[in-house]
Parts: C-alpha cells; sequence; structure tokens
C-alpha cells in the first residue's frame, strides 16, 4: 500500500518542469497555427477550425494515412511472432547468451538517418550485397527508386531488421523470469510444446508484450528518418507515410495552418490508438 | 536442439549483412565501388577514414553528439530519479494522471514538434547549442527514465525505506548511500536507454543546431549531397557511429534482459 503524501509533488516538479516546457509551449504554438491564417509579417486571422476541415476532407491526408496504417500494421502482424519466436529458440544459458543479446540489439543503437543509408547502399541495384544478389544471382528485377512495391518491401524489412530485436528482448526477459518449476510440472503433466507454450510461456510474457506492442506500434506510426533517407518517399508519393507529408507540409510548403492542423489530428489518432492498445490488452487483469 | 539454434544463428546473420556490407564499403577506394560488384573489398584503403580524423567538420560532428548525447543522459536520470521515487512510494492527488501525460510525450511524433521546437529555442536564445538538443531530448527520454526507474523501484520492499528511518537516516542520506545502491542495475538501464535515444535521433538534433553542435547524422546528410557521390566517405562514417552504441551496449551486457522488460519482470 502507497503511502498519501501530497508533498510527493516536490519531488516531481523538475521533471513536470522540463517536459511542461519542452512539450507545452510547442503544443500551444501548434494549436495557434491550426485556428489562424498568416500572410508574413506577423499578421495572424481568426481561422477558426476550417484547417481541420480542410485537413480531413483532403484526400492527400486520406491516402497518406492509409499507408500510414498499412505499415504499421504489416510492422505488428511480421514483428510480434517473429520476436517471439526467435526469442522461443534462444539459449537460456551459457557463453553464447551475452553474445546473442549483444548482436541482436546493435541494430537499435544505429543512428536512423544512418539506418537508411546503409541499407540504400545495401539495396543498390549493381553495387549493393542485396541489389546485386537480387538482380544479378537471381535474376529478378529489384530496384526500389523506380518500383513501389520494391520500394515497400525493402522500407519493412528495414523496420523489421531495425526494431524486431526490440520484441525479442522484451520476451525473452519475460521468458527467462519463467521457474523452472513451472516446465517440470508441465513435462510430469505430459503437456505438448504448444500447451506450455500457450498456459506456461505466454502469460508470463504478456507484461513485457504490453510494452513491446505499445512501443512498436507507437515508434512504427511516428517513423520518419529512416524511410525518408531510403525512399524519400517515392517513387512518386508511394511510400510517403505520416510524418514525411507532414514535414513537407510544414517545412517544404510552409503551410503552417494546415500543418498544424495535421499535427494535432495525427498525435490524437496516435494517443487513442495507445490508449485502445493498452486497454485491451490489459482488460484481463483488471478482471481478474 | 540443432534445429532449434538455427533460428537465432539465421536471425543475427541476418542482422549482420547490412552492417558487413557497410563496413566493407568504408574499406573500398571510390573507384571500385563505381567499378562494380565486389564481395571484399580489393584494394584495401583507410583514405576514409583518415579524411574523417583530420578534417575538424567530420570529428567535430561526432564531438557534438558525444557531448550533447552525455548532457542529456546525465540530466534525464537526475530529474526522473526523484520522481521516479515519489510514483513508486506514494499516492498523491493527480499521480496517475500525471504519469500518463508523462507517457504521451513519448507518443508525440517529432515531425510535429520540429517546428517550435526551432522558434522556442531561438526565443530563449539556445539556438545552435549542446544544451537545446540535450534539453529537447528531454521530452522523451525523461518519461521514458522515470517509467523504467520506477518498475525498478517498486521491486525494492519498502521495508527498506522504513528501516532505513527507524535507524536514523535523513532523507537525502538514505536515497543516495541505501536506495541508489540497491536499484543501481535500474540506473544503468535508464541511462542506457537515454543514450540511445539520444545518439539515434536526428529530425530535432538536426533542427536545433547549425554550425557550432551539429550533430554528426546532420554533417552525413549535408556532405552526401555537396560532394557528390562519395559513397565510401559516407560509409566510413556510418561505421564509425556504430562504435559508441558497440561500446555501450558492452558495458550493459548483464543487464540487457531484464532493462528491456523495464524492471517489468
Amino acid at each position: 500500500m502507497k503511502t498519501q503524501n501530497q508533498r510527493a509533488w516536490w519531488f516531481v516538479t523538475p521533471v513536470l518542469l522540463l517536459v511542461a516546457f519542452n512539450a507545452l509551449i510547442p503544443m500551444m504554438t501548434v494549436v495557434n497555427y491550426s485556428v489562424q491564417e498568416t500572410f508574413g509579417d506577423n499578421l495572424f486571422f481568426w481561422q477558426g477550425l476550417d484547417w481541420f476541415e480542410q485537413v480531413l476532407k483532403s484526400e492527400r491526408f486520406h491516402n497518406a494515412l492509409g499507408r500510414q496504417l498499412f505499415f504499421t500494421f504489416m510492422i505488428l502482424i511480421i514483428e510480434v511472432p517473429l520476436g517471439i519466436a526467435i526469442a522461443l529458440a534462444m539459449p537460456k544459458k551459457g557463453p553464447w547468451v551475452p553474445f546473442c543479446l549483444v548482436t541482436m540489439a546493435l541494430p537499435m543503437l544505429i543512428p536512423w538517418n544512418v539506418v537508411g543509408a546503409m541499407w540504400n547502399i545495401f539495396t543498390l541495384p549493381d553495387i549493393g550485397l542485396l541489389g546485386y544478389f537480387m538482380n544479378h544471382t537471381l535474376g529478378l528485377s529489384y530496384d526500389m527508386t523506380q518500383d513501389p512495391v520494391a520500394a515497400w518491401v525493402t522500407i519493412i524489412i528495414m523496420d523489421v531488421w531495425h526494431w524486431t530485436s526490440l520484441v525479442v528482448l522484451l520476451a525473452y526477459a519475460g521468458l527467462v523470469s519463467i521457474p523452472n518449476a513451472y516446465y517440470q510440472a508441465a513435462e510430469i503433466d505430459g503437456a505438448s510444446n504448444w500447451a506450455i507454450f500457450r498456459f506456461i510461456q505466454l502469460p508470463k510474457m504478456k507484461t513485457v508484450l504490453t510494452i513491446a506492442v505499445l512501443l512498436r506500434f507507437m515508434d512504427s506510426f511516428n517513423i520518419y528518418t529512416e524511410p525518408f533517407v531510403l525512399t524519400g518517399g517515392g517513387p512518386g508519393n508511394s511510400t510517403t507515410l505520416l510524418s514525411i507529408d507532414l514535414v513537407k507540409i510544414a517545412l517544404g510548403q510552409f503551410d503552417l495552418g494546415p500543418a498544424a492542423a495535421m499535427s494535432l489530428i495525427y498525435f490524437a489518432i496516435t494517443l487513442f490508438a495507445s490508449w485502445l492498445f493498452y486497454t485491451l490488452m490489459t482488460l484481463n487483469d483488471n478482471k481478474s | 536442439m540443432r534445429m532449434k539454434s538455427l533460428v537465432p544463428a539465421l536471425y543475427i546473420l541476418f542482422l549482420m549483412l547490412p552492417i558487413y556490407w557497410l563496413v566493407a564499403m568504408s574499406f573500398k577506394t571510390t573507384n571500385e565501388i563505381l567499378a562494380g560488384f565486389s564481395l571484399f573489398p580489393q584494394t584495401w584503403t583507410f583514405a576514409n577514414y583518415i579524411e574523417i580524423f583530420t578534417d575538424p567538420t567530420w570529428y567535430w560532428g561526432y564531438i557534438n553528439s558525444i557531448i550533447y548525447v552525455t548532457m542529456n543522459t546525465v540530466i534525464s536520470v537526475l530529474v526522473a530519479l526523484p520522481a521516479a521515487y515519489a510514483f513508486s512510494r506514494y499516492s498523491f492527488v493527480g499521480d496517475k494522471q500525471l504519469f500518463f501525460w508523462l507517457l504521451t510525450n513519448r507518443m508525440a511524433p517529432a515531425a510535429v514538434f520540429a517546428l517550435p521546437f526551432f522558434q522556442l529555442y531561438s526565443a530563449v536564445g539556445l539556438f545552435d547549442t549542446h544544451i537545446a538538443v540535450a534539453l529537447a531530448h528531454c521530452l522523451f527520454n525523461v518519461p521514458l527514465a522515470v517509467w523504467i526507474l520506477e518498475g525498478f523501484m517498486s521491486g525494492v520492499p519498502k521495508e527498506l525505506d522504513e528501516t532505513a528511518y527507524v535507524d536514523g537516516y535523513s532523507f537525502p542520506r538514505f536515497f543516495v548511500t541505501i536506495f541508489l545502491p540497491a536499484i543501481k542495475s535500474g540506473v544503468g538501464v535508464a541511462a542506457f536507454f537515454c543514450f540511445m535515444f539520444s545518439w539515434v535521433e536526428l529530425l530535432l538534433a538536426k533542427t536545433l543546431t547549425a554550425v557550432e553542435a551539429k550533430p554528426i547524422a546532420a554533417v552525413m546528410t549535408r556532405t552526401a549531397s555537396s560532394a557528390g557521390y562519395e559513397l565510401g566517405l559516407l560509409a566510413a562514417a556510418g561505421t564509425l557511429t556504430i562504435i559508441p552504441g558497440a561500446i555501450v551496449i558492452y558495458f550493459v551486457r548483464n543487464y540487457i534482459a531484464k532493462g528491456f522488460a523495464l524492471g517489468r519482470v
């Protein structure tokens, strides 16, 4: 039981001030832009909710949102099961454990633009390892600067390469915390591998998998740098995800009003979906 | 059993291939790269690395990045420690709402904040300083550090606090001499995550800097466009950005499994 203590607020004050400075002031700037129109010279005119209406009705936004949802859906459906499968196959102890953990964590510590540049070099049709292999060894025609399908496959594989390890390491942390007695009991009962997975391993991994799904959802939904460096949103607009489109509108065309309205809608979707995931995944906890 | 260990082996192979290619590319001459495909460098060259280590624009990029990442890690962990203690030990008016609000900042797309951040930090006169980037990265690192530390602190029984008070410890002395050592792996993990997310982030770091505090990642993108197609140089710069991360992981390798669960296993 926690102690009631209102003076605990003093402990959280530094965090509160720091995050408020970084979050509230920029957020208010965005809100300001979203309801006004400017023609430069710091002259602003009240615009009401027009920008929101414009963004919500624009086909460009619908398309970017559709691509974003498809991307995030593919990421979750591939990375989560794959991560669990790899974690299950990893050794529980021995000299290989630190080796596996270190090599698997490595992609996550590479700066995001380097990830994009690295995959660019890797997939160049004639001089990249993957590009050469696909074009000259397998005889396929693979060029992600020309072919939207190839571009999509590449950004998805790049993200699988970059972030599956997060799911692996979280799931692995859940697995090693299961006491051996559970497995011994399962053996006595003659439980199948599937039953062990379904009734022992999966429930034990539930908390960490919730964190994994939430983090993967938020980060894949907000992804910007890696696909921007790799494909620049192209060919055409085929891989222009929400963040890429937003930066194009805000910093490329300097349409601050629509960009601000789009930002707020974007943030609201992320918040709502994260809340939904969290509520759904912790539903059973509250019942029991 | 052998079949089973094939899965992680193949996965690690898949992870290493693009990294291998980047490293191999960094030891090739530009001529060799453009001449065609070769699995290994035919004529090894260190010219790309020598250029990076002798050109101040390049090596200052690394130094700038390391400065603001270190500042950010120290600030994030220091302010997160008391807050995480409050969340794990006390209940107070608005605690749950505050915790959730902190986490929502982890969900904000960086693209949303790029322009307002530029205006805010210009207005307070911090544009193009290391501290600006360090403070901006607190937006997502402080909530994460609070979350991780709270998990580890909740794993320490409350009796530890009570015994210390009965023994006459003051709060600061208890916190530093008894409590901190008890959660030191948590502090290590929190610092690791702050380092990681500050090191890999580019959009805000690039927006908030021009010359004085320009991060290595920004030097890379600008060089890539101005110097044309110097793939070997780009690959060498990329290879060097992997090294700090690799060193940091090596130090925390024994805490990684627990740390990635944010103390919640």
